[in-house]
């Protein structure tokens, strides 16, 4: 099977395509997986997947065809399968694809420090015992787990316009879990939330995030939060870590900026937005110290590339600034539906799902405040990190979310551990409470490889940075008693 | 132009198929070796639609083969995409296993591994020949003509197989479709439907058609916004299938309630729920395959919850090794593929009467624990829910966070069940179509929590 980059369209067989214009997008993912729990290897896992995706416009229709048979006759039959469901729908279509853009990229995009070689198999497993050996022999600990996959991909587009780009990947996924349990109480504490750490790069990400050394400091976290007390509840502010702040940011305000979410897509399944089109330009959608940009060129980051999946080439650009919302999150073909500009954000999980709109990277801009100015300045507050519990509803603006560990601030003082943080409000509103935002020494690049979406249903990488953050009159709760 | 070979596949040929694929790891194994092979493959179509139009229309093939390599108590696996093309394929596995065996002995043996050995071959298909979607396309935006319809067609062949050394071979497949769309009246106002099986059904989708039509009269009345606080309330079987979709998620395991994280470790301790709630995983009766991924057949049905008691679990091959358990025939996730929740003394047409004053909640989202070792959940109310007053609906609601126990929900405050239960067919269609079901009754709660 050739791969990616020997690929070449001109070995297809001559195509008698009734189409106004066509893709073809091949995908080649190769996985890695490494764990040790509770000091025992799990068994060695790799991934190899490989494949296609012909879109074809065609009498005002647009079809997709997906297919494994990476063979000059399986593309051919991929882009004749697309082009019969173009023209087999188009009367049906909700938009015309004649009026679409029809680019034509060339060039290649490569992810940081792909060329430095990783550590042998057997190193990781070794670097993964040792830590997993460093978690404390208490009874009290019940589980833990350290573990890391490395994911290499090569993602080319070619179009029938002369296109051609080839983005090469390296993402790597540390992961650390540690539970305690005792008299009844189970807490759970994590190194940066679930897949939280997530980078483009080397093995230099482990050191950005002191994996090597964690599991003692997160087994000695997990068993203060056994025997701490709830989280109070009542009316005040919280300072938000920025392994809560990407949960925040992705949930109230990446989903609801999404165009296909507005054009109503997503109705039936991820749902839509309390955003409307005619709010982009003077909606005041937080206090005038939020500012979210969309950046897919901040290297290291999660989903940063060079091209979207549509051809659309990377660029940075402001959604909020100063408070105030200025565009959406819409690739080239919600842009030309909604009338409205966006960003180059179309972007498939795979070679057998179709690119739809997607985060990429949303970033919460730094300000000036340091994390002692931030906690200095709360009277009575909770300072809260990791999240492990997120629920908002479908239009994206009732929210509860809950953090792994709490810290109490009273008189400007940080104060006692408190487990089981959680705090509820409407994004609407939420934002527009925003009081400090932290600087760059507080700024973590972190993101999540899962985030769900779509008909036929995609799970997509998303890179987030943002610094810490202060919020006012937040209602703020603890877990049953 | 050679013939595509990367087109659904008749079912026989795709079954041969897979066994040429388990005959070349046979013959690339080397003394002291055993495999083990899982294989899925689908060939659907996904027409998603908008605005009663469509929206992307489109067609995957896909097939997938997963290869354990076992020497001695060291193990390694790797899941491979394949191109349909046998000779190609042939020459990938040889790879695959090659490669394999490079691996192995960086690995330290696996103390938990645990494989079958005892050969219990299965098959099972069921289905025939779908409509073109196109063909399906026009029946379902026809029938929807002049309204806002959003929504997914999926349907075609899904095949899963397992094959080891040992000679065991199991094969299922199914031919399927899951139509789920929503009618809209305005804003977030909706009525939600879905449409699944193993035949196309047209005169079943004009009806469901009219129920989803008649409903949007109700969703199209003034809404109403109702206060956090206390309320009666009846989860219809979609909203319960939310919960029990939660409850999926780490309670039943045995992993989870052996480490103390499982969201039902306290029934373990003695919390229980109302004496009615009966939960099987109940394969026999579901659309799960009759094997689970290490080759072990599953019994037709593991009971879970009996009378209100936590009184069994889900227990994968390697945590029986793990914990001197016996394994029941579940995957690694230890997640319910089939559950089966029995039903109670409601007639569902009673609902609205029982209910008198209160809720009733046709679909919640979005659902996470608030609390996960209390097992109190949050989530909000979504499409066609209503203020109910006198056993009449009054008003749409405006959408409600409830936050609340299961010890609650279906223990103290559980007033009834509705007979009939509804089989609801699993729609994710994540990386692959599912292969998974639940069985639900609707409940009546004397009150649920809800707080923004």
């Amino acid at each position: 099977m050739p791969d990616a980059d020997r690929f070449n369209p001109s070995d297809l067989p001559p195509l008698s395509l009734d189409a106004d214009y066509w893709t073809l997008r091949r995908v080649d993912e190769v996985s890695q997986s490494y764990a040790v729990r509770k000091n025992v290897a799990l068994p060695h896992f790799a991934c190899t997947d490989r494949g296609a995706m012909a879109t074809v416009y065609a009498g005002g229709g647009c079809g997709y065809a997906a297919t494994g048979d990476l063979s000059p006759a399986g593309l051919a039959a991929a882009l004749e399968r697309a082009a019969a469901l173009a023209h087999a729908t188009a009367r049906y279509a909700i938009f015309d694809s004649r009026t679409l853009p029809r680019p034509a990229p060339r060039g290649e995009y490569a992810s940081p420090s792909l060329a430095t070689p990783l550590r042998s198999r057997r190193d990781w497993y070794e670097l993964l015992m040792t830590e997993s050996r460093s978690a404390p022999a208490d009874s009290r600990i019940v589980d833990w787990e350290a573990s890391l996959d490395v994911l290499h991909a090569t993602h080319r587009l070619f179009t029938s316009e002369g296109g051609d780009i080839v983005q090469r990947y390296r993402f790597l996924f540390p992961h650390m879990t540690v539970t305690a349990h005792a008299d009844g109480v189970t807490q759970t504490r994590t190194l940066y939330g679930d897949r939280g750490i997530c980078q483009q790069g080397g093995e230099e990400i482990l050191e950005r995030f002191a994996f090597v050394g964690a599991m003692r400091r997160l087994a000695d976290e997990a068993l203060e939060l056994v025997a701490a007390p709830n989280c109070p509840s009542g009316t005040m502010d919280v300072l938000l870590m920025p392994d809560q702040m990407i949960l925040q940011i992705h949930e109230s305000i990446g989903h609801p900026l999404e165009l296909d979410r507005i054009l109503g897509d997503e109705r039936n399944f991820a749902g839509q937005s309390f955003v409307t089109p005619d709010m982009f330009g003077s909606y005041r959608y937080g206090s005038p110290l939020l500012n979210i940009t969309f950046d897919p060129t901040r290297g290291e980051e999660l989903a940063s590339y060079g091209w979207d999946d549509e051809g659309a080439v990377a660029e940075r650009v402001h959604l909020i600034r100063n408070g105030i919302l200025e565009r959406p999150l819409g690739g080239a073909t919600s842009q030309q539906r909604a009338g409205m500009p966006g960003t180059s954000n179309s972007r498939a999980d795979g070679w057998n799902r179709p690119p739809i709109d997607r985060m990429a990277n949303l970033n919460l801009e730094a300000g000036d405040a340091t994390l002692d100015d931030m906690v200095a300045g709360i009277e009575r507050g909770v300072m809260m990190e990791t999240n492990c519990s997120w629920s908002i509803d479908d239009s994206r603006n009732k929210f509860q979310f809950g953090c792994e560990r709490g810290r109490l601030i009273e008189n400007g003082e940080l104060g006692a551990v408190v487990k089981n943080p959680n705090y509820r409000g409407i994004s609407a509103n939420f934002w527009r409470s925003l009081k400090r935002v932290g600087d760059e020494s507080t700024v973590r690049v972190l993101g999540s490889p899962h985030c769900g979406k779509g008909e036929p249903s995609q799970v997509i990488r998303v890179g987030h940075a943002s610094p810490a953050c202060v919020f006012t009159d937040v209602a703020v709760f603890g877990g049953e008693e | 132009m050679n013939a595509p070979r990367d087109v659904a596949a008749p079912p026989a040929a795709m079954e041969a198929y897979f066994h040429d694929l388990a005959a070349v790891l046979d013959q690339s194994l080397a003394a002291g070796e055993a495999y083990t092979a899982r294989f899925s493959a689908e060939a659907s179509d996904f027409i998603r639609m908008n605005r009663g139009k469509v929206r992307q229309p489109g067609a995957v093939v896909q097939r997938y083969l997963a290869v354990e390599l076992i020497v001695g108590a060291r193990h390694a696996s790797h899941l491979v995409s394949l191109t349909g093309d046998l000779a190609e394929d042939r020459a990938a596995l040889r790879s695959i296993v090659s490669g394999l065996r490079a691996v192995v002995p960086d690995l330290d043996p696996d103390p938990h591994l645990m494989f079958a050995t005892e050969i219990r071959p299965t098959r099972a298909a069921r289905g025939g020949p779908l409509p073109p979607s196109e063909a399906i396309v026009d029946a379902v935006l026809g029938e929807a003509s002049g309204l806002d319809l959003v929504g997914l067609y999926a349907g075609g062949a899904i095949h899963r197989g397992f094959a080891n050394s040992f000679g065991q071979r199991n094969w299922h497949e199914a031919t399927t479709y899951n139509l789920q769309w929503s009618l809209y009246h305005r804003d977030d106002k909706a009525v939600k439907s879905a449409l699944s099986g193993f035949a196309w059904d047209e005169r079943a989708l004009a009806r469901k058609m009219d129920e989803a039509r008649a409903l949007l009269a109700h969703v199209a009345l003034p809404p109403r916004t109702l206060a956090p606080g206390k309320h009666r309330a009846y989860l219809a079987p979609a909203a319960m299938e939310e919960i029990a979709a939660l409850l999926c998620w780490s309670g039943f395991s045995s992993r989870a309630l052996e480490t103390k994280q499982s969201s039902l470790s306290r029934m373990r301790e003695g919390a229980r729920l109302d004496p009615c709630v009966t939960i099987t995983e109940a394969t026999a009766e579901g659309v799960a395959t009759a094997f689970q991924g290490d080759g072990f057949v599953r019994p037709p049905r593991v009971a879970l919850v009996e009378g209100g008691e936590l009184v069994g679990s889900l227990v994968s091959p390697r945590t029986a090794r793990e914990f001197s358990l016996t394994a029941n025939g579940a995957n690694g996730d230890e997640s319910p593929e089939a559950l089966a929740m029995g039903g109670g003394a409601l007639e569902a047409r009673d609902a609205l009467t029982a209910l008198d004053t209160g809720l009733f909640i046709g679909n919640l989202h979005y659902l996470n624990y608030s609390d996960r070792p209390a097992c109190r959940m949050t989530g909000m109310t979504r499409f066609a829910t209503f203020w109910v007053e006198k056993g009449k609906i009054v008003a749409p609601l405006n959408v409600l966070r409830f936050d609340d126990t299961i010890y609650r929900m279906l223990g103290s405050n559980l007033e009834a069940l509705t007979r009939d239960t509804e089989l609801i067919l699993e729609s994710s269609t994540y990386s692959e179509r599912a292969l998974a079901s639940m069985r639900l009754p609707g409940a009546l709660l004397s009150e649920l929590e809800f707080t923004l």
